[in-house]
Formats: structure tokens, C-alpha cells, sequence
């Protein structure tokens, strides 16, 4: 399985190594240090890299590459899976997932992946288990150790480990009893110029908080269960009460957790909730362009766009732009050559509008693609798919928690929207139609 | 520091040299220092230590070493994260010479209360499997006992132990399959990726294919086979296919994993549905793999490559997700191409139209390599669905015009091989070619130019000469490769139509002939010897015509992932399209479905005869009683598991060969070996026969694979077949195995003298694993009362003389809670009581455990003529003899065989005459032989027993008498 790991920043430092079985020499990264030449952008990466010996299975994550050594046969997908757990465990310990952050706590990165891998076998993966056995890092708490000498190493076996929830660990207290439920959904969604959608998916999840003493039994009812069509859950849901009355039955884990993700199925139309007017033009005369960007909130159910911002990638032949916003700033990189407006809340009054000129490299022929917007937004008290939480029942211990309910609309994290340029279809379709 | 006698200050200085390993930097000067702190009170001090232990110990393995005590005393604690952890470093520390005390630690900890220091076990049987392959036996022995072990927490570790120590025992699974695909659910989600994929393997083996018939499936799972008989007359009738009960158990038990969060355990989902599922319900994988599609990049990558190889062979899987498949701009360059790769393979004439408007789109991408895969695979489209050629060659021939060289290079290679699957129909896009030429800068995409014009010159007599004129005026200043073409192309243009440019390609052929690179030098040599006649090669030049204007066989413009599904999905050789080291092929369905019984487990049964047995008397008739039922049933058994072994090859083992004389043999295989046994029935005198022909069959049966039993023999033949497996292990030389296991118990402690603590022993009857010359008892003990007993152990071994090896002390039992241990005594070959103390925390009893006689022996097997030379030895007084009296129904063979091997543990030896029986044996302790002699008279027989020990001969002499003369 999974012989060693090394941490790669940026630069090209090896900053943390550590080794499951035989200690391999970190000259085998050169082999990855070559392929991320080659690849030129840290996403390019490929995650599979055969050397002559071994392979190296990597993730980028944080600006922090994880590369794995392997040197048998081994699901690819087990090891990428891992690496992930791994990164999310250090953003749970640290708080965030950096460079300084893992330097900072060596010993207990050190101590958290000794517990995570047994001769390169996961042992103990579920954050309750570990931090039962190793606990996060807080003021507080050095500041206590270094007075008394004591350690922040359990001494016991956490009984999660061998109950049938490994994912709860026992003795949980809290004089506040509550739980959360976050319910995000995210639009991904492709448009065309004229507005019309080509092409859009709701995809959500439920993030839970749950602060709840002892061992609670809780059910999580849905309004309309049926707008769900894809689900993948918590190993703590049981999947028999979903399938037969698809409620949510489950002994949740402490803290923080996601509960579960669904996808809505796309036939349902999705709702767009702002709509785009835009033109951007280059002359075929002068080294000049214009554009005009304006957004209006449609389909919102009475609530607020927030946060939107607009991302334009522009053509490589685009030295500057000149424009002027009547809500928000804009920014625009001549490096990156991407151009940046920051809208803030939509006035459904007022409608924001991008207009001016681009100056263009002089002699360079026209770009032949009119650039596509990207479009980020966020929608607080709504999910746009429409599914609405019914209730939460708890059984098994007395107390009465505090329950809660919050929904988010976001833009997705592919693509959000793209809006492209219709045109563009255009241009080569002529000679395609069948 | 770390001398140093504060605590907190060791502690600061230990996660500094952490610090140091951490950052790669070489700690190992400290060695000494660090291993002092091995047996520190302070956890974190000492799993820091433990982590640079781990680290340098195969540097430094003599200091290791000093280190190796203080785990020995951990793993007796009775924390088990102590044992656990102490395990875990002990079994880390990669010191050869370590190993046997590794191993004594595996076994230890294999039968562990805790499942925890069990799961622990499992991860250290491959630590010494890397470290000492030679170990393999032993390990097999402890990894099948731990795939017994129902804990959720083992299963998924041992069964990666299985994989990397001994992935082709598959016998070792089949008893445990089924338990295994009942635990999946609730088995932590490393490990079901780990169980799904061997199962996988297992049922690729087991099962027939479920995709011969594409017709109607009958999946309900109802029983199978009814008998034996049915079984054979379904197999050789055309019978619709009906899927094994146990495949279906685990498609069912995987497919709510489908929904799991865990990524790889999705995956390796979708491979079982893939490899194993019947087509129509492959289908339901489709949805979860798109679902991965949203999570990470690496992830993307490749569940994207999965689905790509299984797009090619079933487009409609993914079909109606093919919007999932559209590249965003900002995907990874490796990403898009998958996309792009997956796309062609879902097109169809349906679908094409909306294909090829989002090629469209990608060909301007900005990323060129992209664009340039774009139009491959739009060539690919081409090429595949007919009807669009056209339309693909116009929209590839506009794109010429682009102003990206490497879009117009692809494209100009893509029209060359689209051209070339139909030439005659495309004058004129190869005349728009030529006129493009001079404009046309990218060396690959003028080759190609100029080999179209070429191969189809006689299509465009006016403009090749043209060509070619303009090429000889910049022949110095192209690439190579354009020079190549240029070659042969004056070479095509000579041959057809020299009038126009025999001087042409003189001029060419002279420059080519001072070419800077020698392929070219070649080239024009060979061309110049082929198409200008000349005196010498008359005979090559007039071939000169079919040589170079031969038709050309088309290129095929197929996926990169055509052949991968050679590989299991979801594995890393997959990914990579070549054997990753360790990759374990996935085999072809069997043709005829291996035997389904073997999966059969009737633990329940087996417990029920175990436990009634209470009190001597009773215990006996309860084994009558066993006999009676099943004796003649387990003959059988042992029989058809003979032929079972015999018969592997030929696939037919379904008819069970009788010994008994009713039975009628119908098998034609094994006709010979039944009309004996009915001959000898029949005339009641072959017996002798029939006991050699048994006892062969015994022997066959002592191998352990592929041993079928029904429910009612579960017991014993099960527990024969364990016992020969551990036997053909680890026993050397004659000895052999129990010929049979009696299952009685006897009482060691009552549950009223107990107070609620009960105890029973069992003799095994294998060889002990503590010692050789001690006997392997099985201590039983269960908790009739209602609070938990703790610590149970012994605590003072009364009688002198006898060496007792303890088991390790039980840390608490539940009320209602049994469990068996095994201890060894050595009885010094007395029946001398071996007496100890049994003390639980709160009080102690004295217990003694009585030997019969026959249990102080281990069989022996023998040639006939050794055991008449050894006899011969023992004359005497070492021979005490008696004659009894025998009832008519013992006087068969059977009987008395049973008998003998019930009442003592001795070896069968094959005997030539049929009314003497001879069986042979050993004393454990000191080796001494007892061979003992059965003659068969009218009425009666004469007993013999010769051995060294005379008390014992006497003893076993007594004691068969009375065995014998009883009726059955």
C-alpha cells in the first residue's frame, strides 16, 4: 500500500517526509519534480506517475502537493481518497491546511499519520477517533502541558474504535445542547448568449454541526424527498430507513461533519436566479474592443443576490481595459488577462452596469473567440432546488437541543455560470449540420 | 536533553529529533539515547520513541534489540492500546532476527479478546510476510484463523493480508464468503475496498457467467439445486441461466455502497457491478460514477479513465449523461482530453450533431493541445458513423484556413486518414490542399500534403507536377520529414506520368543524394535504383509500379482505451495500460460452476453437538448416538470428497461413491472401485478391501482443498479437514493425521462448583503447537452466572512431573459468553490427572484434567511389513494380548474401526489380509511405538497391543476390550 508520503510546497521543497515501511530516499520525487515541469501548471499535474521502481500517486491541494510512493498494485483511488482524508484531517487539527501550519505542529502531523496508516493500511481515518487519541492543538492546552508536563496523547483506546458508530466517541458533554444543518446547493450552469440554458445541475449537501450530549438517536425529515435524485451519505446514515421511507436515521459523529450530498435531478428546470445582457465587440480597424455587462436578478424568490461577482477570461491580445462600474470595482490582470468585477449585493432598482473600452495589441489581428463570463453569486435563506427540511426528531436521551436550519444558494465550483457567446457557436457550425 | 531526568524536558528534545526525521534530516547518532526512553511512563514520550524506533531500527539493529523486551512485557498488558501499539512497533521493526518472536506475538495476539489487538495482528502478518517469506505457513495458518473472526474491525485487514501473502488460497475463502458479504455494510470503508475487490477475484472463480444468454434471467433466489441428482441432469440439459444464490448475495450487499462517501469504495463498486453483474443491470453504476465526477481533480482523473474503457463497450451506459461530459474551460488539460475521449465514444448518428457543435467550441479553445485532440477526435467521429464524413471533411478543410498552425497540422493529418478510407469521391479537398500548401508551415502537415498528392496523383493530374516544382525549389530549406515525402513523391509522379517531370525528379533525387541526413541519402538511393532503369537493377524496377502505388490499407482511427478493459477497473495497471507489479489478473468465468456447497457453513450445528456432552456417561451415548446417525454418512463423505479430488479435472464430482452396501453406484468414473466395495459387502468377507480402499480415500481426503460436506456431516468432516490442513503443515516425517476426532467433552468444572463459571475439555487430538511433547487440550469455558467473570487464569500447577502451558489469561467473560482456549500438557504417557488451580479475579478452584489412555497417543502411518518388523521388536513382555468375544454386527470392518480410532488416537495401517486390522501409533511424550493388532476369528477376535510402555499396553488393551466386545 502506501509506502511514504512527502509534502512538496510550490517552490519545490520537500518539507515533511514520512515513511510506513522501508525509507525511500527522496530522490524519487524527482520523477515528479519532472513531470511538473513538464505540465507547467500545478493542475496539470497528472496524478499517476510511473518511475522505474515505484509509483507516485499525487494530489494538489492548498498549494501543497502530497505525493504518495507506491510500489505494488493498489486501487488508484484508495490512495487519492487517502491523501484527501489526510488534508482534511490537517485542516480540521489546524485549522487551515498551509505550509506553516503543518511545520508549525510537526509532532502532531507526525503523530496524526503514525495513527492514520498502519504499514500503509488506513487504521483510523474518523476525526472523532483521532482526536480522541491525539488531541488538536489549542492555546490553552500548550500552554497547560508545558506548565504540568502532561501530554496530549490519549491513554486509552477510544471506544469508538470498536463500537459499531467508530464515528462518535463516548462521554460526549455539553452544557448547550444543539445541532445545526447547513443546506448549500450549488448552480452549475452553462448559458448562451441569448440567455437560453444549455445546460444546468443543482448539486447540494447538508453540512451538519452537531454539539449533542451522550448518545442521540436523530431523524431528519425532508418536505420533498423526491426532488433528491442522487445521494451519497455519511457511513452513519443507515441506508435501510433512507430507502424504505427516505428519512435520514442516524447516531450523528461530534462536531462538524458532512451529513450527506445529493444531486436534483435536472429535468426539473433549474431556476437561474440572475439573468446577463453583454456585449463585448472588437473593431476589425484600430486595436480597440467595447464592452457592456449588465445583470439583473431574476427568480429569486424574494430574496437577496449577494456576493456576485463576474470573472471574464479575456483574449490574449487585450493589453488594458478602461471601464467604468456603476456599482462595485472591477480589476483587470494584463498579466493573467482576467478581468475581475466585484458586484456585491444585487439592486433589484438599480441595475448594475460594466461599460468601456479595450485596448487591444496594436497589429495583432482580431481574437476569433469573444471571451465567456463566469459568474459567482450566493443566495442566503434559499435553496434554489426548493427542498425544505420538515423536521428533526431525537431519541435515545432526554434533553431538549436547540435545533437549526439554514440554507445557502451558490454558484457552483466548476464553472459557476458561463455565459457564452452564442456567436461562437456559430462561427463553424455552418458546415456541421447534419 | 534526553539524559536528562525531567520528564517535560525529554519530551521537548524528543519532538525536536521528530522534528529533524520529519524535515529528512539523519537522526540516527542519537540512536542510543532515544532507545533508553523505550520503557518511559509518559504515552507521548514513548510513541515518539516508538516513531523513531521505527524509523532507524533496521540502521541500528543491534541496539533495536535492547528494545525488544520492554514490548514483550507491553503486549501482556492489559490496556489494549498498549498491546495494540506495542504489537505494532514490535512487528514495524524490520530485524530479521526478531522473527520467531514476531511470530509467537501474531499467534498470541490473533486470539486476543480485544478485536482491536486482533486487527493489529492482521496489519503485522504482512509486515513478516515482507520481512521473511519463509514464515508463509505460519501466517496462512493465523490469517485463516482470523477470517473466522466476525469483528467488522478485522475483516478488512486480514483479508488484506490474504491478498498480499497468499491471494491464490481461495479455499480459505469459501467458508468465510458469505459471512464476508453479510459484514460488508458495517465494515470501515478502507476495508470494503479491499473485500470488494478480492471478492471480485473469488467470485470470477466460483460462479458461472451471467452473460452467456442475453434472454431472460431468472433472479429470484429461489433454492438452486434440490439434490445431487438434480443438479447433474440441470447441468447437462440447456438450462436457462439461474444465478447462484451467493453471487446474488453480493451484488446485493454491494450495491448500497454505491452510495457510500468514500470515492474508491464507489469505484471498486462499479468494478464488482462491471465484472461480475448480468448487462441488463450494469446500468445502476452509471449514476454513482457521475456523481464522482464532482469531487476532486485526481479523483476525475480516473473515474473519467474508467468510464472511458467503458464507454467503448457500452455506449448506452452513459449516454444520457453525456452533458456531464462537456469540458469546462476550466478543467485540467489531462481532464478535458478524458472528457473529449469519453465523448467520441458516446457518439452515435443520434447524438452526433450536438457532438460535434461542442467540438466546435473546443477547437477555439485557447489551450492548442486541446484543440488539437479536438480534432482528432472529430476524425475519429468521421470514421466511425459514416454519414457524417462528409460533413466532418468540409468542417476539417475550413478549419485549414485557421490561423493556429497546429490546428491546421491536426487537420490536415486527420483529412489524410479520413481521405484515405474513401479517396476517389475528394478531388477537389485535395486540390484546396494544395492550393493551402505554400501557406502551410508545420513539417507533419506538409508531409502529409504531399504524401495525399502523391498516393492520389492520377485524381489531380494538373497539379502534382505543380507541386512538386515548388518543392524542388524549396527542397534545402524543409524538415526532414518533408523531405522524405518529397522523395516519393517525384518518385509516384516518375512512374505515372514521366513525360511532365522526369527532370524534376532527376533534380530532386541529386539534391537528395548530398542531403545532410543519411535516411535521405538512403531514401533517394533506393528510389534512384527502383525507378530508373539502369543496367543492373532491371529486375526490382519492374516492380517499381506495384511497389510504390500499392493500395494502402486505411488507418484505423481508434481509441486509446480500446484494449484496456484487459484490466480490472479501478486498478492502478489500469490506469497506467500495463502491469503494475503485484497485479493480480482477474480470471475468466469458469465454464462449469465449481462446486456451490463449499460455501456452506453450519457453525450453529456444530455447536449444538458440542455443548450437551455433560458428565462422562452421558457424553458417551451422546457419541453413539452421532455414530449411529452419521457414521455411515461420513463414510460416505469421505469418499465423495476422494472423488472429489480425483474426478477435479473432469468437472463431473457430483455422484457420491457409497461404500455402504446398499448404496448403489451409478458413477461410471469410480464404477471400478464400487463393484468392489459391493462385491465385498456382498460376500462379507472382502472386508479387508473395502478398509484399504477407505483408508486410501481417508488419505485423499486429508488434502485440503475443495472439500464438499452437507449439513449433517458439517461437523466432522469440517473439523477433519482443518485438522489435516493444520497437519500437512507443520507434522514431519510418519506421522500423520487424526484418522478421526471424537467430539466429546469432558467436565472440568462444574457451573455450581464454579459459581456460574462452567469448564469443559476436549482432547483435539493435534499435535500441540507450545511443544512436541505435550498434548493439545481445548478448555471450553462459559459463564452461567449473572455478573461478568474477570481475569481467568491458572495459577498454580499442583501435580509435580507434568509441564503444563498455559493459555493466556482471559480478561473478562459476559454472562451468557463462552469461549475456548487451548493449553498443552504433557502427561509424561501417564493417565496420571494433570491438577492445577483455575482462579478467576475472585476466587481460585482446584481442577484436574484426566487423560484417557488413547489420547496420549498420535497416529503413526506404516507399510505393512514395518509394522510386522516393529512388532517383531516388541515381543515379550512388551506384548500383552487378549481374546474377546464380538457381536456378529462389529464384524464387518466399519464398526470395528470405528471403535478403535474413537476409543484411541491411532494411525490405520494398511492391511492385506481381510481379517486382520493393524493400527499404529505413538506416545507423545516419549515417542515410544504402540502398534496394536486386531485378528478377526469365527466368533471372536484375538487383540494384540506391542509398545515399550507395558503399563500403557495393558491399559489400551483393557480399555479396547471392553470397546470391542460391546455391541454398536
Amino acid at each position: 500500500m502506501i509506502h511514504s508520503l512527502f509534502l512538496i510546497n510550490n517552490a519545490g521543497d520537500i518539507f515533511l517526509e514520512k515513511h510506513w515501511k522501508s525509507v525511500i530516499s527522496r530522490s524519487v520525487c524527482d520523477y515528479f519534480f519532472e513531470a511538473q515541469e513538464k505540465a507547467m501548471e500545478p493542475d496539470n499535474v497528472p496524478p499517476v506517475i510511473r518511475t522505474p521502481h515505484h509509483y507516485l500517486i499525487n494530489i494538489y491541494r492548498d498549494k501543497i502537493f502530497f505525493v504518495s510512493v507506491i510500489q505494488t498494485e493498489v486501487p488508484p483511488l484508495f490512495v487519492i481518497e487517502f491523501l484527501h482524508r489526510v488534508a482534511e484531517m490537517f485542516q480540521d487539527y489546524f485549522g487551515d491546511c498551509s505550509e506553516v501550519a503543518i511545520k508549525d505542529n510537526v509532532v502532531i502531523v507526525y503523530e496524526l499519520l503514525e495513527e492514520m496508516l498502519d504499514n500503509g493500511f488506513p487504521l483510523a481515518t474518523e476525526s472523532n477517533i483521532l482526536k480522541e487519541l491525539i488531541k488538536p492543538p489549542t492555546i490553552l492546552r500548550s500552554m497547560v502541558n508545558s506548565i504540568t508536563g502532561s501530554s496530549n496523547v490519549g491513554e486509552t483506546l477510544p471506544t469508538g474504535q470498536l463500537s459499531t458508530v467508530p464515528w462518535r466517541r463516548a462521554g460526549v458533554k455539553y452544557t448547550n445542547n444543539e445541532a445545526y444543518f447547513d443546506v448549500v446547493e450549488e448552480i452549475d450552469a452553462i448559458l448562451d448568449k441569448s440567455g437560453t440554458t444549455v445546460f444546468a445541475e443543482i448539486q447540494g449537501v447538508i453540512d451538519a454541526c452537531v454539539k449533542l450530549s451522550g448518545m442521540p438517536d436523530l431523524t431528519l425529515s425532508f418536505m420533498n424527498p423526491r426532488l433528491l435524485d442522487d445521494v451519497s451519505f455519511h457511513p452513519c446514515v443507515r441506508f435501510k430507513r433512507w430507502e424504505s421511507e427516505r428519512v435520514l436515521s442516524f447516531i450523528p459523529p461530534d462536531g462538524n461533519f458532512r451529513l450527506m450530498s445529493y444531486h436534483v435531478n435536472a429535468q426539473n428546470l433549474v431556476a437561474i436566479p440572475v439573468y446577463v445582457r453583454q456585449n463585448i465587440s472588437f473593431f476589425e480597424s484600430g486595436s480597440s474592443g467595447r464592452l457592456d455587462i449588465t445583470l439583473g436578478p431574476k427568480q429569486t424568490m424574494g430574496k437577496t443576490v449577494e456576493c456576485v461577482v463576474v470573472t471574464v477570461h479575456m483574449p490574449k491580445v487585450v493589453l488594458n481595459a478602461n471601464l467604468t462600474a456603476t456599482q462595485g470595482n472591477y480589476t483587470y490582470d494584463p498579466v493573467t488577462k482576467i478581468l475581475v468585477w466585484d458586484i456585491g449585493k444585487l439592486n433589484q432598482q438599480k441595475l448594475p452596469n460594466l461599460k468601456g473600452s479595450l485596448s487591444l495589441q496594436s497589429g495583432a489581428p482580431k481574437p476569433e473567440e469573444n471571451p465567456s463570463l463566469n459568474i459567482d453569486l450566493k443566495i442566503q435563506q434559499l435553496a434554489i432546488s426548493g427542498l425544505k427540511v420538515n423536521r428533526l426528531d431525537m431519541y435515545g436521551e432526554k434533553y431538549k437541543p436547540f435545533k437549526g436550519v439554514k440554507y445557502v444558494t451558490k454558484a457552483g465550483n466548476h464553472g459557476h455560470f458561463v455565459v457564452t457567446n452564442w456567436k461562437l457557436h456559430n462561427i463553424l457550425a455552418s458546415p456541421f449540420y447534419v | 536533553m534526553l539524559e536528562s531526568s525531567k520528564e517535560s524536558l525529554k519530551l521537548e528534545a524528543m519532538k525536536r529529533v521528530v522534528g529533524l526525521i520529519a524535515k529528512g534530516k539523519n537522526a540516527s547518532e542519537l540512536f542510543p539515547a532515544v532507545v533508553k526512553n523505550v520503557a518511559n511512563k509518559n504515552l507521548e514520550l514513548k510513541k515518539l520513541v516508538y516513531v523513531y524506533l521505527v524509523r532507524y531500527a533496521e540502521e541500528q539493529q543491534d541496539l533495536a534489540l535492547l528494545s525488544i523486551s520492554t514490548f514483550q512485557r507491553a503486549l501482556k498488558d492489559p490496556n489494549q492500546l498498549i498491546r495494540a501499539s506495542a504489537l505494532r512497533v514490535l512487528s514495524s521493526i524490520r530485524v530479521p532476527i526478531i522473527v520467531p518472536i514476531m511470530m509467537l506475538a501474531i499467534k498470541e495476539a490473533a486470539s486476543d479478546l480485544s478485536p482491536y489487538v486482533r486487527k493489529t495482528a492482521a496489519h503485522a502478518i504482512q509486515k513478516l510476510y515482507s520481512l521473511d517469506a519463509d514464515q508463509k505457513d505460519h501466517l496462512i495458518e493465523v490469517i485463516e484463523k482470523l477470517l473466522k473472526d466476525k469483528s467488522t474491525l478485522v475483516a478488512g485487514s486480514v483479508v488484506m493480508a490474504f491478498e498480499e501473502v497468499c491471494p491464490d488460497r481461495i479455499d480459505l475463502i469459501h467458508r468465510n464468503y458469505r459471512k464476508l458479504c453479510n459484514l460488508l455494510m458495517d465494515v470501515e470503508e478502507w476495508g470494503q475496498v479491499v473485500i470488494i475487490s478480492m471478492l471480485t477475484r473469488y467470485a470470477r472463480t466460483q460462479f458461472i457467467s451471467p452473460w452467456k444468454e442475453d434472454g431472460v434471467f431468472e433472479n429470484s433466489e429461489k433454492a438452486f439445486y434440490e439434490s445431487d441428482e438434480e443438479k447433474r441432469k440441470s447441468a447437462e440439459e440447456t438450462k436457462p441461466y439461474a444465478m447462484d444464490p451467493d453471487h446474488r448475495l453480493l451484488l446485493r450487499s454491494t450495491k448500497p455502497l454505491l452510495q457510500s462517501r468514500n470515492t474508491a469504495v464507489v469505484m471498486s463498486v462499479a468494478q464488482l457491478y462491471w465484472h461480475l453483474a448480468p448487462k441488463h443491470e450494469v446500468n445502476i453504476i452509471t449514476k454513482s460514477l457521475v456523481r464522482l465526477l464532482r469531487s476532486h481533480r485526481e479523483v476525475q482523473y480516473i473515474v473519467l479513465q474508467n468510464i472511458a474503457t467503458m464507454s467503448i463497450q457500452r455506449k448506452g451506459m452513459f449516454e444520457p449523461f453525456m452533458k456531464s461530459f462537456y469540458v469546462r474551460s476550466t478543467d485540467a488539460t489531462h481532464i478535458k482530453t478524458l472528457k473529449l475521449e469519453i465523448l467520441t465514444n458516446l457518439a452515435n448518428e443520434a447524438n452526433i450533431s450536438t457532438v460535434l457543435r461542442e467540438f466546435q467550441t473546443y477547437v477555439k479553445s485557447q489551450d492548442k493541445a486541446f484543440a488539437a485532440a479536438t480534432i482528432q477526435a472529430i476524425g475519429r467521429c468521421a470514421t466511425n458513423i459514416s454519414e457524417i464524413t462528409d460533413t466532418c471533411l468540409n468542417g476539417l478543410v475550413l478549419l485549414l484556413s485557421n490561423r493556429d498552425e497546429t490546428v491546421v497540422a491536426e487537420s490536415v493529418v486527420v483529412i489524410r486518414k479520413l481521405l484515405q478510407t474513401q479517396p476517389s469521391e475528394h478531388s477537389d479537398i485535395i486540390k484546396h490542399m494544395a492550393k493551402l500548401f505554400d501557406n502551410i508551415t508545420v513539417p507533419m502537415a506538409r508531409a502529409s500534403i504531399l504524401w495525399l498528392i502523391g498516393e492520389y496523383c492520377e485524381h489531380v493530374p494538373k497539379i502534382a507536377p505543380d507541386v512538386l516544382r515548388k518543392m524542388a525549389k524549396t527542397f534545402h530549406n524543409e524538415e526532414d520529414i518533408v523531405k522524405l515525402q518529397t522523395v516519393s513523391l517525384a518518385a509516384k509522379l516518375y512512374l505515372t506520368n514521366s513525360k511532365q517531370t522526369k527532370l524534376l525528379t532527376q533534380y530532386i533525387l541529386n539534391l537528395g543524394k548530398y542531403d545532410q541526413n543519411y535516411d535521405i541519402r538512403d531514401r533517394t538511393r533506393f528510389i534512384r535504383q527502383l525507378i530508373v532503369p539502369s543496367e543492373r537493377g532491371g529486375a526490382l524496377s519492374k516492380y517499381a509500379r506495384r511497389i510504390l502505388l500499392a493500395p494502402k490499407p486505411a488507418p484505423v482511427l481508434q481509441s486509446a482505451f480500446k484494449d484496456r478493459d484487459r484490466f480490472q477497473l479501478g486498478t492502478l495497471s489500469h490506469t497506467l495500460n500495463s502491469k503494475a507489479t503485484g497485479y493480480l489478473e482477474l480470471s475468466d468465468w469458469p465454464p462449469m460452476a465449481p462446486d456451490q456447497s463449499v460455501r456452506n457453513v453450519e457453525v450453529a450445528e456444530a455447536m449444538k453437538e458440542w455443548s450437551p456432552a455433560v458428565g462422562k456417561a452421558k457424553s458417551s451415548k451422546s457419541d453413539d448416538k452421532f455414530y449411529s446417525d452419521s457414521g455411515e454418512e461420513e463414510d460416505e463423505q469421505a469418499a465423495d470428497s476422494g472423488s472429489d479430488e480425483e474426478g477435479g479435472s473432469e468437472g463431473s464430482t457430483r455422484t457420491p461413491v457409497s461404500l455402504s452396501s446398499e448404496a448403489e453406484s451409478e458413477n461410471s468414473e469410480t464404477s471400478e472401485d464400487s463393484s468392489q466395495s459391493e462385491k465385498s459387502s456382498d460376500s462379507g468377507t472382502g472386508v479387508k478391501k473395502t478398509t484399504t480402499q477407505k483408508n486410501k480415500k481417508l488419505q485423499q481426503a486429508k488434502k485440503p482443498r475443495k472439500v464438499r460436506y452437507t449439513q449433517s456431516q458439517a461437523l466432522t468432516i469440517s473439523k477433519l479437514v482443518s485438522v489435516c490442513d493444520r497437519v500437512c503443515v507443520c507434522v514431519c516425517q510418519q506421522l500423520s493425521s487424526p484418522v478421526f476426532v471424537p467430539v466429546h467433552t469432558y467436565e472440568l468444572l462444574h457451573r455450581m462448583t464454579g459459581k456460574g463459571l462452567a469448564a469443559q475439555y476436549h482432547f483435539s487430538r493435534q499435535p500441540c503447537i507450545y511443544d512436541d511433547r505435550m498434548i493439545s487440550v481445548q478448555l471450553t469455558f462459559s459463564n452461567n452466572g449473572d455478573h461478568t467473570l474477570e481475569n481467568i487464569h491458572i495459577s498454580e500447577k499442583t501435580s509435580a512431573g507434568q509441564n503444563i502451558h498455559c493459555f493466556s489469561p482471559i480478561e473478562c467473560l459476559e454472562p451468557e459468553k463462552s469461549v475456548t482456549v487451548s493449553m498443552g500438557v504433557d502427561f509424561n504417557d501417564s493417565t496420571q490427572a494433570a491438577s492445577f488451580q483455575l482462579c478467576t479475579k475472585a476466587e481460585g478452584f482446584n481442577v484436574s484434567i484426566q487423560p484417557a489412555v488413547g489420547e496420549l497417543l498420535l497416529p503413526v502411518t506404516m507399510s505393512e511389513q514395518d509394522f510386522s518388523k516393529e512388532q517383531g521388536k516388541l515381543q515379550g513382555m512388551n506384548e500383552s494380548s487378549a481374546t474377546i468375544a464380538m457381536t456378529p454386527e462389529s464384524i464387518t470392518s466399519q464398526p470395528l474401526h470405528r471403535k478403535v480410532v474413537n476409543m484411541a488416537n491411532v494411525g490405520v495401517v494398511p492391511s492385506g489380509q481381510n481379517n486382520v486390522h493393524r493400527f499404529a501409533a505413538k506416545l507423545v511424550s516419549s515417542g515410544a511405538l504402540v502398534l496394536v493388532c486386531v485378528v478377526q476369528k469365527d466368533s471372536g477376535a484375538q487383540l494384540t497391543v506391542n509398545t515399550e510402555k507395558t503399563i500403557i499396553g495393558s491399559m489400551l488393551l483393557r480399555e479396547l476390550q471392553t470397546v470391542l466386545s460391546q455391541g454398536s
